[in-house]
């Protein structure tokens, strides 16, 4: 990759979603919609699973931590997967998921869960340029940057401590 | 040989891990007699300034317990770590945050206010709040500060073992002791317990159903609870499929639920979105209508899924947060 000139304005900011797809329904509904020459936001990554129901919530959280700013899951329609019952685990985990990221201050639209059919490339399409939106609207959440910000409370002291003379302080305690 | 030198301290914590110690019982003078104790405040009487007298890396093995909360914490854990050869995180607070880790749902400014304005069992007319710096009678005495982000030992310090619970057991306290004295020591970085989930020990392991099919969650004080039973077959939040063994199950053998103390094990990044998954993929409806009520059962999935690990969790705390800590 070229490196930017350094005169260069800083590119503007737009999401980054981490897309988990089943390859049954939605990854192939995907390959539809490129195939179909649709044309959709840029902003996803997509990382194909066999099923819904194997996207550990673990997954979901640590695209967030290096940097995301939005996951999407992609699965099959209720009563349609392909192993009969891994959507439903998905929708299951989902509710619960939503409350605790609630919980922990995070916007409900930065997690959504849609199931797409294989036959619907044009829903890959609108649900991503929607989610692209409602996400450039709610802004970076930049977990990385956040965490660099707290550990400075951290490096504070380390700096202080490098400066600090012994004797001076310990007196004190004798 | 002059004995090994060993250090215990406590930071944000409360207490239990030091009765662990002392738990060791008899065994604890077995261990007296091998070593040297250069710091242990609950139960001696040593001064900061003896421990900065000490050279670097002369103190064999400290047992740091509690989160890293306030700079004196984080201060007293730097120093410890620099005057060690090893530094072992003592406990879940040290391990993973620990029930003090909770207080990362909070704004510190919020928790401040509550505890010396607003809360019920406070009189502070004055509002006044303890001051890092404050001028008495030309004296300016120093008192350590809250930090923003509560810690688990090891984003802070260079840690070289886990032992992990609350409290850990004295099983594995005098195993680790052993192994240490021995100098026979697994990797670095390891924790000290066995590396399977708590289920594989349970005395209940053979009424724990193949296929669990939740319909509700209780609580444990909503219903009498089968003392044999898997507790999940009794519908009853239990962490022990995402929990370190290690510890004897003493909690289900007590009739209580494991509440995930010991952490996850290996081959988890974090504990509470594993326990989230296994527990909400086993309900047994199909649609949000089925669903949404089962999950209702579980009020606060925070709180009980990162009771003893949120900042050791991959989101560490509530993102949404003031972050500037104005030093």
């Amino acid at each position: 990759m070229n490196a930017p000139a350094a005169n260069a304005p800083a590119p503007a900011w737009t999401p980054r979603i981490v897309a988990f797809f089943c390859n049954w329904c939605t990854y192939t509904a995907a390959d539809l919609a490129g195939v179909s020459r649709l044309k959709y936001a840029p902003n996803v990554r997509v990382i194909r699973l066999m099923c819904s129901g194997r996207v550990d919530p673990q997954f979901i959280l640590e695209a967030l931590r290096r940097g995301a700013d939005g996951v999407l899951i992609g699965g099959c329609h209720p009563g349609d997967c392909h192993y009969v019952e891994g959507n439903y685990k998905m929708l299951r985990r989902f509710g619960l998921l939503q409350r605790m990221l609630a919980d922990l201050g995070l916007a409900p639209a930065r997690v959504r869960l849609e199931w797409i059919s294989a036959a619907e490339g044009e829903r890959v399409k609108t649900v991503i340029d929607d989610m692209t939106k409602q996400l450039q609207a709610l802004g970076p959440l930049n977990l990385p940057g956040k965490f660099a910000d707290w550990d400075q409370e951290i490096a504070a002291l380390e700096q202080e401590l490098a400066a600090h003379v012994p004797e001076e302080t310990e007196a004190a305690h004798v | 040989m002059p004995k090994p030198k060993v250090a215990f301290y406590w930071c944000a914590s409360c207490g239990g891990c030091e009765e662990t110690v002392v738990d060791l019982a008899e065994d604890i003078l077995g261990v007296v007699a091998q070593v040297d104790i250069v710091l242990w405040p609950v139960a001696l009487d040593f001064k900061y300034h003896h421990l900065e007298a000490l050279a670097d890396g002369e103190i064999a093995v400290t047992f740091l317990n509690g989160a890293i909360r306030s700079t004196e914490q984080e201060a007293m854990a730097r120093l410890l770590r620099r005057k060690s050869q090893l530094l072992v995180a003592y406990g879940a607070c040290a391990h993973l945050g620990g029930i003090p880790g909770l207080a990362n749902q909070f704004d510190r400014e919020d928790i401040l206010r509550s505890n010396y304005e607003t809360a019920s069992t406070v009189v502070n007319e004055a509002k006044t709040r303890p001051q890092a710096v404050t001028e008495i009678n030309g004296f300016r005495p120093h008192l350590p500060e809250l930090h923003q982000v509560v810690r688990a030992l090891d984003q802070v310090v260079d840690v070289d073992y886990f032992l992990p619970g609350c409290p850990p057991t004295p099983e594995l306290t005098k195993a680790a002791v052993a192994a240490i004295l021995s100098g026979k020591l697994p990797p670095k970085g390891s924790v000290l317990a066995p590396d399977t989930a708590l289920c594989e020990t349970c005395p209940r392991r053979a009424t724990k159903p193949a296929d669990v099919k939740f319909t509700e969650f209780r609580r444990p004080h909503q219903q009498l609870l089968d003392p044999q039973l898997c507790f999940l077959a009794q519908g009853v939040v239990c962490l022990g499929p995402a929990t370190r063994g290690g510890c004897n199950a003493q909690c289900p053998a007590g009739n209580m639920p494991c509440t995930g103390c010991f952490g996850p094990t290996s081959r988890v990044q974090d504990q509470g979105a594993k326990i989230l998954s296994s527990l909400a993929a086993n309900i047994a409806g199909r649609t949000p209508e089925e669903i949404d009520p089962v999950l209702q059962g579980i009020p606060d999935p925070v709180g009980t899924f990162y009771r003893y690990g949120l900042p050791a969790s991959l989101l560490r705390r509530r993102v949404d947060l003031p972050t500037a800590n104005a030093p």
